[in-house]
């Protein structure tokens, strides 16, 4: 389990406990968290699940992989330098203490 | 002010969904026969098979969503009649599915099918103790579960009685293609190939052939769960009918997503799609027009469908196409087929082409037309298209 939290687009943030192994996507539904949509259930087809991720923690994540680069062409936000899919952010250990902040459109 | 959805699939949760993010304040009821908080399928048949993705993860929220947004879920309901609904309405929503087309041969018990989570778990429960499975149907469900099989190291074969695989939705080519991956990996694939008989153990097609299963599983198409309209005297065609703002015979009570039969601007008629985006565009689509904003549903089909590590995305309607033209290299295992009808594309299928998919759909949405030759060229920029 790992902390972690997340900041609606108008700044109210909420720390839950994610599962190792669940995405922050995931976690966001398993917590009733709003902001996240992931309508196709997290394999990269509907880009419904977009974070800006805290630049501290920016590294540690896994390097964005091709199919993911392609969807992040197509968020409804503006993507930044900081966008991920949140459903390709899976938890662990080392990411405790991370904070997603979720665009005020999906 | 209040809403009546029947039906707690992935339309219905999302008309309730939308409803509240629209600020919708009056009263949402959900009415679903299912014994779950409202699911997606699609894992049924991909991850949650082969064990990848755990139960948990395939409901679309959590129950206190249901609470907090002040959704009443009345589950394990089935609604008899429009006549005694469990509660009184303004509007309704129809979001009712489809329900899997069963096998009539004689033996037809012995055979599985695959709708719901329940039918998901039985299935796969099946299958550890199963070493031959047998699927009738060469379409997406069908063949998902197969190469699902074989992924777990069954011996697969899929029985499909058109001469080729997906042969309602797919070009020759994009066919062509899949049987072959199929039985690169050791799926059996029988075309031109009639089911007769099923016994406990195998599958006897008409010409006597006998293929050994210790499970069957039948994905034969499905059949609108229109009954309920249909006993109000609401017009049904090949489904609930209802007009470009997804509204019945009645103008009080919509109908979205499997159940649905709609006049489609990407197909000169009216289509019933069978697909994750037609079922949340339309619920978001019919929430708008509860809360004041109806506009007509416009939004450009797209689909997709994994088999082992393939992935097959359609952007728009492969309906009464009269050409189809490759782009990229099969053997590449990259390629599109874009699909025309008398010079206008209608739809394209992208394999392991995720960016031109995307593409696609733009192209789809806007109608742009990409000429037959310069769909064939894989220098030119379909981008260029779009502006
Ligand atoms: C195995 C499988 C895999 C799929 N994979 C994909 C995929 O990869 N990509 C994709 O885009 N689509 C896929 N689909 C299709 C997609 O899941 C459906 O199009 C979508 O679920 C349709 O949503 P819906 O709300 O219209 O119907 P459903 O999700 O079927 O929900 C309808 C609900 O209404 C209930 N109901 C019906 N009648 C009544 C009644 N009288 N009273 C109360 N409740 C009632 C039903 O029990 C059901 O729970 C798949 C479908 C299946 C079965």
């Amino acid at each position: 389990m790992s902390k972690i939290t997340y900041v609606s687009s108008k700044g109210v943030s909420q720390t839950v406990d994610v599962l190792d192994g669940d995405s922050i996507m995931e976690g966001a539904v398993q917590n009733n968290i709003d902001g996240i949509v992931g309508a196709c259930g997290g394999c990269l087809q509907c880009a419904t699940c977009h974070v800006y991720v805290d630049e501290a923690f920016l590294p540690k994540f896994d390097e964005i992989e091709p199919e993911e680069e392609v969807m992040l062409a197509s968020t409804a936000a503006e993507r930044r330098p900081n966008s991920r899919l949140s459903c390709q952010l899976r938890v662990r250990p080392e990411f405790a203490g991370c904070i997603v902040t979720m665009p005020d459109s999906q | 002010m209040s809403v009546l959805i029947i039906g707690g699939g992935q339309g219905g949760y999302q008309t309730a969904f939308s409803l509240r993010a629209e600020g919708y304040g009056g009263s949402i009821t959900i009415v679903g026969e299912e014994p779950h908080l409202p699911y997606q399928r699609p894992p049924l048949s991909k991850g949650l098979l082969l064990g990848k993705q755990q139960e948990r993860h395939v409901f679309l929220r959590v129950a206190e969503f249901y609470e907090k947004q002040n959704i009443r879920l009345i589950s394990g309901t089935h609604v008899q009649s429009l006549r005694e609904t469990p509660v009184s309405y303004e509007w309704l929503v129809l979001a009712t599915g489809a329900r899997n087309r069963h096998l009539t041969c004689p033996g037809a018990e012995h055979a599985l099918y695959l709708r719901t989570l329940d039918e998901s778990q039985a299935v796969k429960q099946r299958l550890e103790a199963a070493a031959s499975v047998v699927v009738i149907g060469g379409g997406f469900v069908g063949l998902e579960i197969a190469a699902a099989a074989r992924m777990l190291g069954k011996d697969a074969t899929v029985i499909e009685a058109q001469p080729r695989l997906m042969a309602r939705v797919a070009a020759p080519e994009v066919s062509q293609y899949f049987r072959e991956q199929h039985e690169a990996r050791g799926v059996r694939v029988l075309l031109n190939s009639f089911v007769e008989r099923l016994e406990p153990n195998a599958v006897i097609l008409r010409d006597e052939t006998s293929v050994q299963a210790d499970l069957i599983i039948a994905g034969i198409g499905v059949v609108p769960n229109d009954e309920l309209a249909r006993e109000a005297g609401l017009a049904v065609g090949n489904g609930i009918s209802v007009d470009e703002f997804l509204r019945t015979s009645n103008p009080h009570i919509f109908a979205i997503g499997d159940c649905a039969e709609y006049p489609s601007r990407y197909a000169d008629g009216r289509v019933r799609l069978e697909s994750v985006q037609n079922a949340v565009d339309q619920a978001t689509c019919v929430a708008k027009a509860i809360c004041g904003k109806p506009e007509p549903y416009t939004a450009a089909p797209w689909f997709w469908s994994n088999q082992f590590d393939i992935q097959l995305q359609t952007a728009g309607l492969a309906i009464g196409f009269d050409q189809t033209i490759l782009r990229g290299d099969p053997t590449s295992n990259k390629f599109s087929v874009f699909y025309y009808r008398e010079g206008i594309l209608k739809a394209v299928d992208s394999i392991n082409q995720a960016a031109e998919h995307m593409t696609a759909r733009k192209l789809i949405a806007a109608k742009a037309n990409v000429a037959p030759d310069q769909a064939a060229d894989a220098g030119f920029d379909l981008k260029s298209a779009l502006l």
